[in-house]
């Protein structure tokens, strides 16, 4: 699968762009502020029906107009196939495949797969682990359209356990049976989620690895462990022993909601313990992991954006990846950077073609 | 909205507090009302104040009734031996209308749900109990809505319930009449298969 053509109207800084893509590199190169990284939002938009970065669809539209359209030219399984999405402000936005507008978002997500590597994805170290178990539900639900389903169905029971549990301390009235009931159904749904994240991890630990050594050349010694209360222990038996103190502190507190990954550099805390080069290589092996998960899941290759990809990185990461992407492994690449001689250099230096596009304040040539 | 008199506001305040209507209807009916009779206007006004005040619960089923026992559990024609079980008095008006169903039934008066603070104390659970204890009742039917509440409560029910000496049975669910297949939902059409039913069993006298 790969963009052939891209086109915006009034899409965050651009009034009006046209764009025919390279089926492997494509650069854009500008001073910042000049809308590259915007153009990397406008494929993810397209691909996925949302902004990577801000979830507000009405601020995606240029100051001072009224409605924005964006039109790719897609080729997937030997078809053509054109997405366009248009949306007016206070109406609701229109999704269009090959000219016949979808019913539910939801159809068109997974269809056109996309990972975006972007310095925003610190997060996923520095923040809390809600954003990495995310970052796995992220990726399993591209693959997996019941597993979003499933969650939805776990957070609800364990909305209503920690209810429960509240208004047992509230009222004095304890009837076990009714907690019994609801830790019945979180186990049930519960127990689902463990296991497919548990065969998810089990496929992503090995590519992630394989990737990070061939990153850094084994500089240091980087670990990713999925942690779960369920690898040890069987979940109904666990929240049966944790009935008094999850009675106590008013929530549940075992369970696929605790769940967490870990991430170490020579067997301490990556988020303490790396500096911002090693915590941004661990990111882009975390990120080409999930790439090369949901190729071999859908069979064909998604879409890679490279959003300031060389900022932290040294010269020599930046070649080994540059390499590694320009690779067979991958299929169409969009890559952004302040300086155009820097990525023409790099891509000379390892013989692949690149098409570059200057970005200046809203328009771009090529 | 400017009103030219206090006495239309507070009648269409009080309308307003109505679900489904906002402060435009309100005002529509409060001004319809006002170009009816009195003699009318009083009558409306009579039937919701007895409404109010002579409601009863049946105290067998807790169905909304004129008596302290309701038409259905008074009725001898009826078979007191099945019990269907149902959330609100909506759901026995839609089970009567079916003209299938010739037993009794048991009033909840909600679904189990920690959430919206509604548990099994708010609901008619002990006194249900109780009427399968003492009564020479022979299957319960839970005939309770399929949404996740539902499940919670029928689940709850199947518990208190299980240990006596009576049939506990549910309400099919599947296809539509005149549904077909490939408009039906996953879930629902995947459900109808694992749940599927010998032939024979469907044919209704």
């Amino acid at each position: 699968m790969w963009l052939q053509k891209l086109s915006l109207l009034n899409f965050k800084n651009y009034a009006e762009a046209e764009l025919s893509f390279s089926e492997t590199v494509n650069a854009f190169a500008g001073d910042n502020g000049a809308g590259k990284t915007n153009l990397l939002d406008a494929i993810h938009y397209l691909c996925l029906c949302k902004s990577y970065f801000n979830p507000i669809d009405v601020q995606q539209i240029l100051q001072g107009a009224d409605f924005f359209m964006l039109q790719g030219v897609f080729e997937r399984a030997a078809q053509t196939e054109v997405i366009a999405c248009s949306l007016k402000r206070s109406q609701k936005k229109q999704f269009k495949r090959n000219k016949k507008e979808y019913q539910r978002l939801a159809d068109h997500i997974g269809l056109f797969p996309l990972v975006m590597i972007s310095p925003y994805d610190i997060s996923i170290i520095i923040e809390g682990s809600e954003e990495r178990r995310k970052f796995v539900d992220n990726s399993i639900s591209q693959t997996d359209n019941h597993y979003l389903d499933e969650l939805i169905a776990y957070n609800k029971h364990l909305q209503n356990r920690n209810s429960l549990l509240r208004q047992i301390a509230d009222t004095g009235r304890y009837d076990p049976q009714l907690l019994e009931i609801f830790n019945e159904r979180l186990v049930a749904s519960g127990q689902r989620i463990f296991e497919k994240r548990k065969m998810f991890m089990e496929a992503f630990i090995p590519v992630f690895n394989k990737h990070y050594h061939y990153l850094t050349e084994d500089a240091e010694q980087v670990e990713l462990v999925y942690e779960s209360q369920l690898l040890h222990d069987d979940f109904a038996g666990l929240l049966q022993r944790n009935t008094e103190r999850d009675r106590i502190l008013e929530r549940t507190t075992t369970g696929i909601h605790k769940d967490e990954l870990s991430f170490t550099i020579h067997g301490l805390p990556m988020k303490k313990f790396g500096s911002q080069g090693q915590q941004k290589s661990f990111l882009i092996a975390l990120k080409l992991a999930q790439y090369t998960y949901l190729q071999q899941q859908k069979g064909f290759k998604p879409l890679l954006l490279l959003d300031d990809i060389f900022d932290k990185l040294d010269e020599k990461r930046t070649r080994k990846l540059m390499q590694m992407v320009s690779h067979d492994d991958f299929g169409q690449i969009f890559i952004t950077d302040t300086n155009a001689e820097r990525i023409l250099r790099i891509f000379d230096d390892i013989s692949v073609p690149v098409k570059l596009f200057n970005v200046d304040k809203g328009t771009v040539t090529s | 909205m400017n009103f030219s008199s206090r006495l239309l506001e507070n009648a269409v305040a009080e309308f307003s507090k109505l679900p489904g209507v906002g402060q435009k209807t309100a005002l529509r009916l409060v001004l319809h009302l006002l170009n009816q009779s009195q003699e009318d206007v009083e009558k409306f006004s009579y039937a919701l104040t007895r409404l109010r005040s002579e409601i009863r619960y049946c105290k067998t089923c807790h169905n909304i009734s004129d008596q302290q026992v309701c038409e259905i559990c008074a009725a001898h024609k009826r078979d007191r031996s099945i019990i269907c079980i149902v959330e609100d008095t909506r759901d026995v008006m839609a089970i009567e209308n079916t003209n299938q169903y010739n037993g009794l039934y048991h009033v909840l008066g909600g679904l189990i749900s920690p959430m919206d603070g509604i548990g099994p104390a708010e609901l008619t659970v002990d006194s249900l109990v109780e009427r399968v204890k003492n009564g020479d009742v022979k299957e319960v039917i839970l005939a309770l809505s399929a949404t996740m509440e539902g499940d919670t409560t029928i689940f709850y029910l199947y518990k208190k319930l299980k240990d006596m000496p009576v049939q506990i049975t549910t309400i099919a669910r599947g296809i539509a009449f005149g549904g077909e297949l490939e408009y039906a939902d996953e879930i629902t059409l995947g459900r109808s298969i694992v749940t599927r039913v010998p032939y024979e069993n469907t044919m209704v006298k």
